[in-house]
Order: structure tokens, then C-alpha cells, then sequence
């Protein structure tokens, strides 16, 4: 399978947004498309953006207080009848709290619920450890029939939400909560399942995801300076991983690097590992956080301090390459 | 010789009694052949909860036949324009996979495959193999409610003025998220749900009163907004009246309903009676026979 190519720039197109307004703002997109589209919020509607929703279509919204684990259970009940519900609140409480309920209620019982979650990663930033929750991808990948999405910044999250309605079973959505660089184009089609080629190259693939798209995008024009020519893949869809182009792209360059908000075990650097090591075996370097919970501080110094930003990116490249 | 306008009043007459006093005495014999059901399923595979299973035969059999009596031939997951049922409490699979068989949403001969290899009727009820009759997994207690709501809300956008059943043992009512849910139910003003509380008093470890004291169940739901009702799960005539009434009388007012169905664990096996123990261990050959021996094999075992 090859990968999508469509025109993806490497500037920005609009000022800074956060991805959850990229969700908030499709999800009152998708109210007015489709009359099946439900949304439940755990007292989370201003941060996740779906003040527009429950204001335009309160008939369909649901406010279900801070209970998330019948949140979960509620979205899987209103698949029964055909409607399509999204839950929205943090990353940490979309899963970790209520992995039980996911896990019976709707991803082994096959419903349609999209699960989106907010103010995923270090990129919570002030509130801390508490709420930054690094090991969602993981818990979220190993259910089965669960599709894992991660998009990286604002239009891409409007389109995956438009996607995933579109999706027939159990969806994570991840994103998160600062404004970053939008910088994919807001007509994009997103392709569920398939990887996008941001920059074709030889020397290195680096599969990045989220947020960390930006970060990878910044560290190729530096590899650029230093003489390497890196291929660059979004990963949005980490499950089902689209393996075919990560093996096409590997056997080109011999080496890769994955870039991701989450802990290292369990996210997408475990996810191409596994599918290099199957198909591929070739060297990989994974900038991920290193089994550590994170702390208190702005975004921007937290990707810095635990290992996620632009130099971090550059060093493991290095690193690779001096490997193949 | 009653005149023809008698006859037709007493006809008139017996069905409106039939509408809430239906045919008890089969009813009665369609129990023992399901008890045998139960007992002869986990005796199979020595393994399965025949405790709560037998004290809510009566439970199963009334809501099918008498109460919901939907649609088996044509299951559909959606439920559009037909009662559902879910059962929070999933171990108590037997039972329901009998009552289901029996109702004819499947063989009865398929009851022979209860939690073998390649089964369609799992330890625990899933949706995983397709099972009709089956619309969400359980097992992991405390979901079910949660998920019946939703599906109550489902049918209210859809206009569809179907009622949804619940069934939740006693002992589940220990998990949290069944309070969150009766929240829920009462904020939203979910009032076309009945669901259905088993209190048999009992659960793995002992008696619910030793275990986790659930206190004053009636005024528990009641503080949470609920319309609450009683019955006594060995008798037809109270389920069939009770939730006939529930039905009727309750439903539509901008409360959910729930019944605290009075029951025995092991009902219809003395020996299984009386305690906890028989919650979740299959009888052995002899224990089987004397169970069988208490239960009359009235429409044929499977």
C-alpha cells in the first residue's frame, strides 16, 4: 500500500490554533450533517470545545457530570438505536479511568462510540502528572477493534472528526490542549489507516505523530543544513498501522526514528518496531518519554525536559544513521 | 348452558385477566424444564453460576413471554420498535441463554455448547460471536445500567415508545459506577427504563448484609430520584402484576423505575437454597440427579 500523497506544506497557514477546537468545531460541523451524531461531556464542555454543540443541538447533547465511567457506558447504549456518540473529556479520563468500561461495554462489544479525548501528553502543561497522561496510545492500541487516532494539529483534527463518523466501530481520538502550528491544508482528506508522506527522503524515516509532527518538521530543515535528507511520515492512525508503507519507506532508507507525546513503551515507536522487527529489521531510535510521569510547567519546557523537542529529534537521526 | 352473549362476556373477561394473569401454569411448567436447563448447562462443564440463575427464572421467563415478548425471529441490534433487555449481572448467563433458546431466538440444542470452545453462548453473555438476543457484553459488573440508559435515550430521539429492561443483582449494586448511572437517569429524566434489582441477599464471599452492607435499598433509590417498586421473584403473578403496572401505570413521568425483585439464590433446588454457596459452583453427577429429581422435565431437556 502506498502512502497518501497529497500536497502538505511546510509552513503555517493560519496563527497558532489547538487541535481541540479543531474537534469542537467539527463536531458542530457533523451536528448539522448528520441528526445521528450525539455528544456526552463529563463537565468538561468549555475545554473540549463543544460549547457550540450542546448550545445548537441540546436534544442531543448530554451532560453527564463527573462521571465518566457511566459516560462510557451511556455512549455505548446510544449506539443501540443508531446513534453515533462522542464523549468528550481529558485524555486521562477517556481512558485510564474507565478502561474497564471500554473495554466490555464497547470495544469488545463492538459499538460505535468515538472517544474523544483532550489535553493528552506533557503539552497539558501546568496542571501536571495528575493529568498528563502519557500512556493512553498504549492502553488504547491493545484493545481489539479499537482504532487509535493522533492527529497533529487543527485542520487535521477537524478532518479526522469528520472521519471518524464516518468510521463504523469503537474510535480514540487524541489531542490536545495548547495552541501549536497549523500547518496541514483545511481541505486535506483524511485517510483512516494510512500513513501521509509530509517529505519524501533517503537517509532516515522519522514516523512522528501528534503533536510531535511539528517538532519533526522543524528538525528536518536542520538535518537539511546538516547534509541529510530525511523522509518525514504522519502517522495519524497509529492502529491499524499502516505497515506496508512504513516497511516501503525503511527498505528506501535503511533506518528510523518515531517521534511521539507518550511513553515509549507501549506507543508508536512500539508499534513500528514490532512492524520492522516482523518485516524489516533495520535500526530505530525512539524519541518518546523514558518511563518517567511528568510534572508541572509550560508545554514548551516540558517537551524540552523530558526529551520531546526539535534537538531531540535531530540527535536521535544522528544517532540512527551512525547505526544502519 | 351459558347464553351466547354470556359466553362472550366471559370471554372478554378472560382476556382482559389474561392481559395480567396469563397462563400461569405453563408458565410454570416452561420454569422447571428451564431450571433443568440451568443445572444440566453448568453441570456440563462444572462450571457457571446456577445460584442466581435459578432465583430468577420466574423473572426471565414472565418478562419474555408476558411482559416484553419481542421479536425473536428478526433480532436486530438496534431494537428499533421492540422492548430490550439488558442483564448487567452477566453471570447469570444460564438463565438467560435458556430462556432465549426456549423464547426461539436459537436451537435449544445449542445449549449444549455453554462455554465449550467455538460457542456461541459464552461464560459470560457477549456480542462478540453474534449471538441473538444479546446487545451488549457483560460480566465486569456495574455497566449495565449505564448502558441501558443510553439505549432508553437512543429510542426517546428516535421516537420510539419502547420500553428498555434492566436486570442487576444485589451485590453489583456495591460497584460506583450504578450510582453514577442512577444519577444520570434521574437528571435526565429517563422514564422509560425499568430496571430490575435481584436482592437475594447474597453474593461470592457470604451474605451482601456481612460482605458490603447495602443498607436501606428502597431509600437509597428513592433519594436518587427513582420511582421505586417491589415484588417477589418466585411468583409469577407478582412479576407479571408488578411490571404490567410498572408499565402502565409508572413509566412516562419523568422518572425511571426500578423494582426490587425479592428472590431466593437456587430456587427450585433445596439443597441449593438458603446460602450463598451455590452462587457460582456446577453440581456434581450425584448432586445433579437429586437436583433433577426436584424438577420436572415437563417440554423436554435439550
Amino acid at each position: 500500500m502506498e502512502t497518501s500523497t497529497q500536497p502538505m506544506y511546510f509552513e503555517k497557514l493560519s496563527d497558532d490554533k489547538d487541535t481541540r477546537s479543531g474537534f469542537g468545531a467539527a463536531l458542530t460541523e457533523l451536528g448539522k450533517q448528520n441528526p445521528n451524531v450525539v455528544a456526552l461531556c463529563a463537565d468538561l464542555t468549555g475545554s473540549l470545545k463543544m460549547n457550540a454543540f450542546a448550545k445548537e443541538f441540546p436534544d442531543r447533547f448530554f451532560q453527564v457530570g463527573i462521571a465518566e465511567a457511566n459516560m462510557m457506558g451511556v455512549a455505548a447504549g446510544l449506539t443501540i438505536g443508531g446513534k453515533i456518540p462522542f464523549t468528550g473529556t481529558f485524555a486521562n479520563f477517556s481512558t485510564g479511568r474507565v478502561y474497564d468500561q471500554i473495554r466490555q461495554s464497547i470495544a469488545y462489544s463492538g459499538k460505535n462510540v468515538k472517544i474523544c479525548a483532550s489535553h493528552a501528553g506533557l503539552t497539558l502543561g501546568e496542571d501536571g502528572a495528575t493529568h498528563q497522561i502519557l500512556e493512553d496510545i498504549g492502553m488504547m492500541k491493545m484493545l481489539p477493534h479499537m482504532t487509535v487516532i493522533n492527529p497533529c494539529d487543527y485542520n487535521q483534527t477537524y478532518a479526522a472528526t469528520m472521519a471518524i463518523t464516518e468510521w463504523d466501530g469503537p474510535v480514540y481520538l487524541r489531542f490536545g490542549r495548547p495552541k501549536v502550528a497549523n500547518f496541514t491544508p483545511a481541505d486535506q482528506k483524511f485517510e483512516i489507516g494510512k500513513a501521509l508522506m509530509m517529505k519524501e527522503g533517503s537517509d532516515v524515516t522519522i514516523f512522528a505523530t501528534g503533536h510531535l509532527v511539528w517538532k519533526a518538521i522543524a528538525a528536518i530543515k536542520e538535518l537539511e543544513a546538516k547534509g541529510i535528507n530525511a523522509e518525514l511520515i504522519n502517522i495519524h492512525t497509529i492502529k491499524p498501522l499502516n505497515v506496508e508503507a512504513v516497511i516501503e519507506s525503511v527498505k528506501k532508507t535503511k533506518c528510523a526514528v518515531t517521534a511521539e507525546e507518550h511513553q515509549r513503551n507501549g506507543g508508536l515507536g512500539d508499534s513500528i518496531a514490532q512492524a520492522l522487527g516482523m518485516h524489516y529489521p533495520a535500526p530505530i531510535e525512539m524519541v518518546a518519554v523514558d518511563d518517567k510521569f511528568g510534572e508541572s510547567g509550560k508545554p514548551e519546557q516540558l517537551l524540552a525536559k523530558y526529551g520531546l523537542d526539535t534537538p531531540d529529534i535531530v540527535q536521535a537521526v544522528e544517532r540512527v544513521i551512525a547505526r544502519k | 348452558m351459558p347464553t351466547t352473549s354470556t359466553q362472550s362476556s366471559i370471554l372478554e373477561e378472560r382476556q382482559k385477566l389474561s392481559k395480567v394473569m396469563p397462563d400461569i401454569y405453563e408458565l410454570e411448567r416452561l420454569a422447571s424444564q428451564t431450571r433443568r436447563d440451568i443445572v444440566r448447562m453448568v453441570h456440563a462443564v462444572q462450571s457457571g453460576h446456577p445460584g442466581g440463575s435459578l432465583g430468577c427464572t420466574e423473572f426471565f421467563l414472565a418478562l419474555y413471554h408476558q411482559i416484553m415478548k419481542p421479536d425473536a425471529k428478526n433480532f436486530t441490534m438496534d431494537g428499533n420498535g421492540e422492548d430490550v433487555f439488558f442483564l448487567s449481572n452477566g453471570h447469570i448467563s444460564p438463565i438467560w441463554y435458556s430462556t432465549l433458546a426456549r423464547y426461539g431466538y436459537f436451537e435449544v440444542s445449542e445449549l449444549n455448547t455453554f462455554r465449550k470452545l467455538d460457542s456461541r453462548l459464552q461464560g459470560h453473555p457477549a456480542t462478540e460471536e453474534g449471538l441473538p438476543g444479546i446487545r451488549v457484553a457483560s460480566g465486569s459488573l456495574g455497566q449495565g445500567l449505564s448502558v441501558a440508559l443510553g439505549a432508553a435515550l437512543s429510542k426517546k430521539l428516535n421516537n420510539d415508545h419502547h420500553i428498555v429492561y434492566s436486570l442487576h443483582g444485589d451485590g453489583e449494586l456495591q460497584e460506583g459506577q450504578i450510582w453514577e448511572a442512577a444519577m444520570f437517569g434521574a437528571a435526565h429524566k429517563v422514564d422509560n427504563i425499568i430496571a430490575t434489582i435481584d436482592v437475594n441477599g447474597r453474593q461470592i464471599d457470604g451474605d451482601t448484609k456481612d460482605v458490603m452492607d447495602l443498607g436501606d435499598l428502597s431509600a437509597k433509590w428513592k433519594s436518587f430520584g427513582w420511582d421505586v417498586m417491589e415484588m417477589d421473584g418466585s411468583s409469577f403473578e407478582s412479576i407479571i402484576s408488578t411490571l404490567t403496572e410498572a408499565k402502565e401505570n409508572h413509566l412516562g413521568k419523568g422518572v425511571p423505575v426500578v423494582v426490587l425483585m425479592k428472590t431466593e439464590m437456587g430456587e427450585g433446588v433445596d439443597f441449593m437454597m438458603g446460602s450463598h454457596a451455590w452462587h457460582g459452583i456446577a453440581p456434581n453427577d450425584q448432586q445433579l440427579e437429586a437436583a433433577l429429581a426436584q424438577l420436572e422435565e415437563t417440554l423436554g431437556d435439550y
